[in-house]
């Protein structure tokens, strides 16, 4: 199931509507980092609340598509990690290293703006 | 040692392509809920099937993961067997180090499912398959 992305201004938001298999995952991760260069995005939200399990190898491949995007100028934000899957990945020892999360769209959002409006150059 | 009995109708899901990954877990879910296991706690049991199909998946080509229903005096519980008949874990203690991988992902996998678990074994040797148990308890 292909995961429909968004262009909202200087942004790409992508929104997980079911459960992903690998080869989602990493269909995702190619048309994110592709999608970086034809809109010139500055930042990319993953929001994944309809998730129902981030095992290590959704973490993997959401950490190595936070980490090419930034080699592509654009930042990262994962939104909407559930109570649930927070727990099995804390449980697990998960960590999504170097990349940002936040609670929802909204938190994401702003934490983008904020992001981009501090390193705009004066 | 507490008896334990078998409690129900074993699923078996063959583990052939990444599509079945999900319907193992989603299966297993099911079945963790209706067994009287809390959200997060199933949400823990569908992340162990998870990382044990996809090692079937990534080392052994195909196998079967095997959900059954368990019972004992004090707890309601759920086995997962995880089992292939692939080149098999030449060194066991190996893979279940934090970090080791022969992937080279990140290798959390075998250790990270037994945080998840209650109890968990590993039977496998060179070229004889492997074969994974792990059991998750709900104490009544």
């Amino acid at each position: 199931m292909d995961v429909p992305i968004l262009k909202q201004g200087p942004y790409l938001i992508a929104t997980v509507q079911s459960a992903l298999t690998d080869a989602d995952l990493l269909g995702l991760r190619e048309a994110i980092v592709t999608g970086v260069g034809r809109h010139r995005s500055r930042g990319v939200i993953i929001d994944v609340t309809a998730l129902d399990v981030m095992d290590s190898f959704a973490t993997d491949t959401l950490c190595e598509m936070a980490h090419m995007t930034r080699l592509r100028g654009a930042k990262t934000v994962i939104v909407g990690i559930q109570p649930d899957v927070a727990y099995a990945m804390a449980h697990m020892g998960l960590t999504l290293e170097g990349t940002t999360a936040a609670l929802d769209l909204e938190e994401g959002l702003l934490h983008l703006d904020r992001t981009l409006v501090s390193s705009r150059p004066r | 040692m507490k008896e334990t009995t078998e409690a129900g109708e074993a699923t078996c899901v063959e583990i052939d392509s990444d599509r079945a990954i999900v319907a193992a877990r989603q299966r297993g879910r099911a079945m963790a809920v209706q067994i009287g296991f809390t959200s997060g706690a199933a949400t823990l049991i569908a992340t162990a099937i998870s990382e044990l199909a996809r090692n079937i998946l990534q080392y052994a080509g195909k196998g079967e993961i095997v959900l059954q229903p368990l019972e004992r005096s004090d707890a309601e519980g759920i086995t997962i067997i995880a089992r292939d008949h692939g080149p098999g874990i030449a060194d066991i203690r190996q893979a279940m180090q934090d970090g080791y991988s022969t992937s080279g992902r990140l290798g959390l996998g075998l250790p990270g499912v037994r945080r998840l678990v209650d109890e968990f074994e590993v039977v496998s040797g060179n070229g004889s398959g492997t074969q994974v148990r792990a059991v998750k308890w709900r104490l009544r």
